[in-house]
């Protein structure tokens, strides 16, 4: 049936629609080259771990108290975000408002408690080659918590002018998408420099 | 307030003999004349002629530098050159070849094709699309200002630690190379988000996965590659100019980094690039030989699976340009294994190229000239390539003139051949004018002998041990009449280059007046006028198989319909089809001409120059440019469809 013998006249949306629109695809697309970056990343530390080397690998057990309530922090905003998309979809504006907001605060509780770790560590970005792949992991994930912050603020703007809704809600999906996307990152990562020297003890 | 329309059934209309439906879409589609039309245009039809010319420029500087080696090689002890400035040309010439030449001349090709093939009238994302160009543009000018101060890199294209370290090479050299790569890459990896949304989402109706064009699944392919590899060797510079001006260790092996990582992460990107810089040019080949044959294409699903295939070994080969590194030897069995059988698919694409031709009845144009030499080359690049990836033969020939020649077979044989070919071919389309056909061989000729007497000879000078990027060597070696040869070669193929140079010249002037279809093709780039309109079809044309005007020749009826379809005219407007199947989905609204593009990447290449001089207060303001730009950029428009509501 899929062979198009002859165009059939039919009702089609107009413009950029859910996940028919082009920003969507581009969003997904964006998101498989973003994951390989952050492959790419935890591969270095992976293979720079498994070397030979001089010191002890991590210099200390890394503490879980700051960490793993905040990676919590993290999940809830994403669905804080899932909320707020649904409102769009449902031309629900205070649902819409509500939850982008919340996702906003929930991300900048998540940063500013990062902060704090990066300060409580005992060793820096130029100390080892352990320094230097910690702060660059976190780094540029916290770079994109940072834009995907920037990303949701204009949303709210936007949300806020009542530009959304039932029938064009791409731009809070193309959004939401890519928040879940820096929450998934973030367990990768966690799981790599905060549970494996659980697993496999330092060496 | 204009009521929003949400939804629409579109007219189904003929194309012929509607002059007031072209005039209309003129008036959305066509640039404005002038300057500012020529800053802010994302017609793709222009962008792609433009990545064409801007690459063989880079072909030309890559050419100029390596003629100077040349000539310091021509003959033992030479003066030309000192060390230091041939370190700094052979480094230029190979960064240049393969990251500002071989994928843009082929993006080039891609961004003006793929929509006239695919049967829309742009790409996905237009403005994206004049971006890329120009972060590609100014990615070179900002590599090629290093030659300005005396600077250029210097440690060779693969750029290998130590050698590249702070403590090693103190100038500015190397930064050049790590800030040009990073921002051409934003460029690389964003053309193939576009080109992937492209074929995916913006088919005629009717072109389901089976009916993609052969050149379709290349470009794709290559898209998606592109997109998995860039962010290794993005990241891999990054880390490198940390460790230069930030202090960190990632490959320092004093304070626990490792200098095998950069080796990694760089193959990890560099030999998935090899491929990728040579099988779009091999599925232009599968398109047009086919047209030069008068049959379609033998064996399309296996040249369109050994493409994929290809690719997708490309990323397991990455270990076998480390065989000289001491690795373990069940990796080096298997990744030496990998090496051998990529080789598969590559004999398939072969042996259906023969077979079209064996089965088909050849018109012996230079186009064709071009593809016959391209497959007679590919044999020996695939055979010297398959030689180096048996562990032992690779210990031995390892950094001579025997991988230079492999290189060049591999680069300008299944490259630059199939490019020529290719712009023998698609020049009637995109001038409106043909090539001549006499100076046309002629070139082919002095590309075809210059460049085997040029490369074929440093085969042998490695078989006898000349080592790769010396300067010069002393005459008891017995390499000098080999290396004559070579110079010379080198330059019978520059002169050939330059005979097609003319013949573009001269023919934009006085070529034969082509015709929509010159060569009496069967894809839907020959459906529309040469050149193409502006909007490409007036009215969205119904594909039902791979040759859709050649249906009645084939003794098929006639089902594909290039001139009746879907007439979407309220506006710059194209249509989106589903992903496999390719039946209607959505009309999208497209982009109209914008300066924001140029702006953007004007405000990116002030953050990689801020970057480079090391001035933060620059930096943090063209980050803030970056930023105020993309939220223009972005803003959701009532025009393009993105909101619904009330609107100030
Ligand atoms: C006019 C045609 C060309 C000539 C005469 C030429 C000549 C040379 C020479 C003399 C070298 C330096 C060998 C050494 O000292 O190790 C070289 C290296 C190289 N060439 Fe070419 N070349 C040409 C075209 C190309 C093209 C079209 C490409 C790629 C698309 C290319 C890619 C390379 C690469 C990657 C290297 C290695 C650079 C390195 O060692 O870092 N060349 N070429």
């Amino acid at each position: 049936m899929s062979l198009v013998e002859e165009v059939q006249p039919r009702r089609l949306p107009v413009g950029s629609v859910g996940h028919h629109a082009t920003g969507w695809w581009a969003m997904l697309c964006g998101i498989v080259t973003e994951g390989a970056l952050f492959g790419y990343l935890l591969f270095s530390y992976y293979y720079s771990a498994m070397q030979p080397h001089t010191e002890l690998w991590p210099p200390e057990l890394p503490h879980l108290s700051l960490a793993l309530p905040n990676t919590i922090v993290l999940l809830v905003s994403s669905g804080a975000i899932w909320f707020g998309e649904r409102g769009a979809k449902r031309g629900n504006a205070s649902e819409e408002l509500l939850g982008t907001a919340a996702a906003i605060i929930l991300g900048i509780i998540f940063v500013t408690v990062q902060f704090f770790e990066w300060h409580n560590k005992p060793f820096s970005i130029q100390s080892s080659a352990y320094g230097s792949l910690y702060f660059t992991i976190t780094g540029f994930h916290m770079a994109h918590v940072m834009v995907g912050l920037l990303i949701l603020l204009a949303i709210l703007i936007w949300c806020w002018r009542g530009y959304f809704g039932p029938h064009r809600h791409a731009y809070v999906s193309i959004a939401a998408i890519y928040w879940h996307f820096i929450d998934i990152v973030w367990l990768a990562v966690f799981f790599t420099i905060y549970v494996t020297p659980y697993l496999t003890g330092r060496s | 307030m204009t009521e929003i329309e949400y939804d629409r059934v579109p007219k189904v209309a003929e194309a012929s003999g509607r002059p007031e439906l072209s005039a209309r879409l003129r008036s959305f589609w066509e640039s404005k004349p002038g300057l500012y039309g020529w800053l802010a245009t994302v017609d793709h039809k222009t962008l792609g002629i433009r990545y064409i010319v801007t690459a063989f420029v880079f072909l030309g500087l890559g050419g100029i530098e390596a003629l100077i080696m040349r000539i310091q090689l021509a003959q033992p002890n030479e003066h030309v050159l000192t060390p230091e400035e041939y370190n700094q040309l052979f480094t230029m010439h190979g960064i240049t070849m393969i990251l500002w030449y071989a994928l843009p001349i082929l993006t080039g090709f891609s961004v003006y094709l793929q929509p006239l093939l695919l049967g829309c009238r742009d790409m996905a994302l237009p403005r994206l699309n004049a971006f890329t160009y120009w972060v590609f543009l100014f990615s070179g000018i900002f590599l090629y200002t290093s030659f300005l101060i005396g600077a250029a890199p210097d440690a060779g294209w693969f750029n290998y630690v130590p050698l590249a370290s702070i403590e090693q090479d103190p100038g500015p050299n190397i930064d050049f190379y790590a800030m040009a790569n990073i921002f051409l890459g934003i460029s690389t990896t964003l053309g193939g988000v576009n080109f992937i949304v492209t074929i995916l989402r913006f088919r005629a109706p009717g072109m389901s996965i089976n009916r993609l064009p052969i050149m379709s699944w290349g470009t794709l392919t290559i898209s998606v590659a592109s997109v998995l590899s860039i962010p290794a060797v993005s990241l891999a510079f990054f880390l490198l100019w940390m460790d230069r001006h930030f202090g960190t260790h990632f490959f320092d092996p004093a304070t626990g980094g490792q200098p095998l990582l950069w080796q990694h992460l760089f193959w990890l990107w560099g030999h998935p690039w090899v491929y990728i810089i040579v099988l779009p040019a091999l599925s232009m080949v599968s398109q047009a030989l086919p047209v030069c044959c008068r049959r379609p294409l033998v064996g399309y699903s296996l040249v369109a699976l050994a493409t994929v295939l290809t690719m997708v070994l490309g990323f397991g080969v990455w270990l076998h340009h480390m065989f000289a590194t001491g690795l373990p030897t069940m990796a080096l069995a298997f990744f030496s294994a990998v090496s051998l059988v990529i080789a598969i698919p590559s004999a398939v694409s072969l042996f259906a190229w023969l077979a079209t031709i064996w089965t088909g009845r050849p018109d012996f144009t230079t186009a064709f000239y071009f593809f016959a030499g391209f497959i007679i080359v590919f044999v020996i690049g695939g055979v010297s390539g398959f030689m180096t990836a048996s562990v032992p033969v690779d210990w031995q020939l390892t950094d001579t003139y025997f991988v230079v020649a492999h290189i060049h077979y591999v680069l300008i044989g299944w490259n630059l051949f199939a490019v020529l070919g290719a712009l023998y071919h698609w020049f009637p389309k995109m001038s409106g004018r043909m090539l001549d056909e006499t100076l046309g061989k002629i070139s082919f000729w002095f590309v075809f002998i210059g460049f085997n007497v040029g490369f074929f000879p440093m085969h042998i000078s490695g078989l006898l041990g000349m080592p790769r990027r010396i300067y010069t060597y002393s005459p008891e070696m017995g390499w000098s009449t080999l290396n004559l040869i070579t110079s010379i070669g080198s330059f019978v193929l520059a002169i050939g280059l330059l005979i097609t140079l003319v013949n573009v010249v001269r023919s934009l002037r006085v070529g034969r007046i082509a015709g929509p279809n010159p060569w009496d093709a069967d894809t839907l780039e020959w459906s529309t006028s040469s050149p193409p309109p502006p909007y490409n079809f007036a009215v969205i044309p119904t594909v039902a198989s791979r040759s859709p005007l050649w249906e009645a020749r084939l003794g098929e009826p006639q089902r594909s319909q290039p001139e009746r379809g879907f007439v979407l005219d309220h506006g710059k407007e194209t249509l989106g089809t589903t992903m496999l199947d390719a039946v209607p989905d959505v009309i999208v609204k497209m982009p109209e001409d914008s300066l924001v593009p140029l702006l953007l990447s004007l405000a990116l290449a002030a953050l990689f120059t801020t970057m480079m001089l090391e001035a933060w207060w620059w930096l943090a303001a063209s980050a803030i440019a970056i930023l105020v730009i993309t939220v223009a950029w972005l803003w959701p428009r009532q025009s393009l469809g993105e909101i619904e509501g009330s609107t100030p």
